[in-house]
């Protein structure tokens, strides 16, 4: 049967050592972090849990790249037929899918506190009635500066979201800037990738370093921007709703750029090492699908977090 | 036609690899009924676990006063009897029967990602060991109940709640990696021939639950950081002095509870539209209509999560709309028993243990179904809220429901995956006991809330006496008949009559015509399309 051959030779590894060690390793780091944690909530030395959690940090991250490099090999020795390429794209598609409910999550709380629960705080609506005998004074407004008990939670000076629609101020607005940034890195991925798919490896490699580039551009102005949150805005975590919805949405994105760039990074080496052919080259595909990912939740938060 | 002899033909090509030698085998597996029988034992076991939490509860429940266990402990036992129930028994006891039967019933020699799947299962023990081990903790484990509202989870928290935030989170990585691999298996794995539409239920409504899965466990992720970072980082999310909301917390959570329901009771649909034609040896009933009907379950239960917090105050229209949408729930559900009684209607009905479990599972589940309608009216709900009605309610979808069909799932399979006939005369004894068990257990827990008895309390006032001694002797007849079970595999592990190939004489499917015991590889090469009949 015609349809038998491609179906016969889906590789099944006999064994593996992986899983189970990278679940030692799991274990270790989430143990060592919550203790780290917990340590620190209690005023007591962390040094203890720090290592635990970094030992397992390492061994995990060691299994990993073992994983990585053992599943490249096989491809490059010709086990991957077109079925199991195929499972790994559609194992690829529905990852990106969980990390989209992830921050479906997170726009969701944003969405809920900003246009329900802060309004019935400051008394709007027949929910209002909880929010006059709470705090009388408090004013609802977004983004919220004056918190309504400001000895609990500091308020911030300002926000940092856009409140001029002029030239001049998008000229010198940090977040517009990393927006051209994030929205151009997706392009030069997308000119590497067609570099790939037709076998000009200079283009390839120097787009891909282009790309590499603005994302550490991006998290480097992602950390000035900390920065000055911190230091001159005095928006902070602790500073009210306005700053943990600011700080969760933007800092989680900022942490899947920061893996984003670094599996970039990992698909540069890999580049540079002659790896991927113009029919098959899923990993790549699979990182630049990533980074995509990444830079339409970029672009989402700059309109829901800064913009409106 | 002699199905077995064609799928022993090509069981047998491939026969150079058994399992390996010793302990490393479960360790290191890619094998899918090796990760199945762990995934499977492994739930046996916190099923075990939870259930002595359970019994704590009510030996305590007892009686009114206090008896046995101080209120902050008596606390820490429903937090963890639930979460240990939802996350370590009812659903990787679902997800060890897909890896066991989804390959065999879709003509897959594995699933998709082997490796991960091993990578899936030993997260768990993991994951447990550190969620289980904060009972041993300073300040006692989680005490939060099992849907940890904020801010008892936050603001009043054991800081234990740090290690009970990771265990989530681990154990949510590890769902969504099973919930991809049943994915990829289902959409990429298929023997040719073997069509969506010409899927066994039970693929069916794994394929829906893995979306489930993928769409919610991430939801649940990111509410537990939101609390880890209110702990430790001062932020201010369900803290209404920053301007957060402590009802965001109840929005996230079931955003992710109410489809959670569904990840634990949309496998058990797909159990007993497998057991019930067997045993009625008729096609099931409606099959197309019993597929779109789990789709629009699915749908709705994305839409209906407010239901489960009407008393917090909400806008009257949010009121309306999760009413209406949750009674439409009510439709595809009916849709699906009807179709199992038109099953068995006029059907040659034999009453095998499995079969008793499914139908059992048929007018026990249709009874919680009902108390859920009647739950699901806003009004009458402001005054179930919070009481024994509710706890009688989803025991009633969850143990008789869910559990049952598992069991049913079990005493069907056991003969293809050990390859001998189990003691029926012990099944028996082991439905009827959990039968009468289970009645006794949940039923008067109806009247005890109609009577506004609240939940997760250890004492009550005197007027509730009766029910509560009665609720208790069926849970410890409940609780020491499923004893009963593990004998029964164990004896059909060590042997017994053997069992053919078809096993039941009504059985249809795939799995059915490979050898029993199941070979270690099947399907290396894809079955023969004749095997694969229309649905």
């Amino acid at each position: 049967m015609a349809s038998e051959s491609s179906h016969s030779v889906y590789y099944v590894p006999e064994q593996t050592k992986f899983p189970f060690f990278a679940s030692i390793g799991l274990f270790f780091m989430v143990f060592g972090l919550g203790s780290v944690l917990n340590d620190i909530s209690a005023s007591e030395s962390a040094t203890g849990s720090t290592w635990i959690a970094l030992a397992g940090f390492t061994l995990l991250s060691f299994i990993i790249f073992q994983w990585f490099a053992t599943v490249i090999r096989e491809n490059h020795a010709g086990l991957n037929n077109e079925q199991l390429k195929r499972s790994y794209v559609w194992g690829m598609l529905w990852f990106i899918f969980s990390e989209v409910m992830f921050f479906a999550a997170f726009f969701g709380a944003l969405f809920y506190v900003r246009n329900l629960s802060v309004p019935w705080l400051g008394g709007e609506g027949e929910k209002g009635v909880a929010g006059e005998f709470l705090w009388p004074e408090f004013q609802a407004a977004w983004p919220l500066i004056n918190n309504p008990d400001s000895s609990i939670f500091t308020n911030p000076h300002e926000a940092l979201n856009v409140h001029e629609w002029s030239l001049s101020f998008f000229a010198g607005y940090l977040p517009f800037w990393n927006t051209v940034i994030l929205i151009t890195s997706s392009v030069t991925l997308h000119y590497a990738h067609h570099a790939l798919k037709h076998e000009n490896r200079k283009r390839l490699i120097q787009w891909m370093f282009v790309t590499v580039g603005l994302g550490i551009i991006f998290l480097g102005l992602q950390a000035l921007e900390y920065v000055e949150a911190y230091g001159h805005y005095g928006l902070t975590l602790d500073s009210g709703i306005y700053g943990s919805t600011f700080f969760l949405l933007t800092g989680f994105h900022g942490f899947h750029v920061t893996l984003g760039t670094f599996i970039l990074i990992v698909m540069l080496l890999r580049c540079l090492k002659g790896h991927f052919k113009p029919d098959d080259h899923f990993g790549f595909e699979a990182a630049a699908w990533y980074w995509h990912f990444v830079d339409v939740v970029w672009v989402m938060l700059f309109f829901f977090v800064y913009l409106l | 036609m002699s199905t077995s002899s064609a799928a022993l033909d090509h069981s047998h090509d491939d026969h150079h690899h058994g399992p390996a030698k010793g302990f490393s085998r479960w360790l290191f597996t890619t094998n899918h009924k090796d990760i199945g029988s762990m995934y499977l034992w492994f739930s046996f076991a916190m099923f075990l676990l939870g259930g002595t939490f359970a019994l704590v509860i009510r030996a305590e429940l007892f009686q009114p006063g206090l008896q046995f266990v101080e209120p902050n402990f008596f606390n820490q036992m429903t937090t963890m009897h639930g979460l240990v129930m939802v996350f370590g028994a009812v659903m990787p006891a679902f997800v060890g029967l897909a890896n066991w039967m989804i390959p065999l019933m879709i003509g897959a020699p594995d699933m998709a990602l082997p490796r991960m799947n091993n990578w899936s299962f030993w997260i768990l023990p993991f994951a447990f060991a550190l969620m289980v081990s904060t009972l041993f903790m300073e300040g006692g484990g989680p005490n939060f109940g099992w849907t940890f509202y904020a801010p008892l989870s936050t603001t009043y928290a054991p800081s234990s709640v740090t290690y009970f935030i990771f265990a989530v989170h681990i154990m949510g990585a590890s769902s969504i990696m099973g919930a991809i691999n049943v994915i990829a298996t289902i959409l990429n794995m298929r023997a040719p021939g073997m069509t969506l539409m010409k899927m066994p239920l039970f693929v069916w409504t794994w394929l829906i639950t893995a979306y489930l899965l993928i769409a919610v466990m991430p939801v649940l992720a990111g509410v537990v950081t939101m609390m880890l970072f209110d702990i430790h980082f001062g932020t201010s999310f369900f803290n209404a002095a920053g301007g957060g909301d402590p009802v965001l917390f109840q929005h996230l959570f079931w955003f992710f509870g109410h489809p959670e329901v569904y990840i634990m009771i949309l496998p058990a649909f797909g159990v007993v539209s497998a057991i019930i034609p067997t045993f009625a040896r008729k096609r099931l009933f409606g099959y197309d209509s019993m597929v779109y009907a789990t789709a629009s379950i699915a749908f709705l239960s994305f839409i209906v999560w407010a239901h489960h917090m009407f008393t917090v105050g909400m806008p009257l229209a949010g009121q309306l709309f999760f009413m209406y949408a949750t009674m439409l729930i009510a439709v595809p559900t009916g849709v699906k028993v009807f179709n199992w009684v038109a099953t068995m209607f006029r059907g040659a009905m034999t009453f095998e243990t499995p079969m008793l479990f499914a139908i059992a599972f048929v007018v026990l589940f249709t009874i919680g179904g009902f108390t859920g309608v009647m739950l699901a009216m806003t009004p009458v709900d402001f005054q179930y809220h919070d009481t024994y009605f509710v706890v009688a309610h989803f025991h009633y979808v969850l143990v008789p429901g869910a559990v049952f069909s598992l069991m049913a799932a079990a005493y069907y399979w056991l003969p293809k995956w050990t390859g001998y006939m189990y003691d029926e005369n012990l099944g028996k004894l082991h439905f009827w006991m959990s039968f009468v068990g289970v009645n006794l257990l949940f039923f008067p827990q109806h009247f005890l809330g109609l009577a506004g008895m609240p939940r997760r309390i250890p004492d009550y006032a005197l007027q509730f006496a009766n029910f509560n001694w009665i609720s208790s002797v069926g849970a410890f007849l409940f609780g020491f008949s499923q004893l009963i079970l593990l004998v029964v595999v164990i004896k059909c592990i060590r042997g017994g009559k053997k069992a053919t190939d078809q096993v039941w004489e009504g059985a249809e499917g795939l799995e059915w015509t490979v050898p029993s015991p199941a070979p270690y590889h099947t399907f290396e090469t894809p079955p023969d399309p004749s095997l694969i009949k229309d649905q």
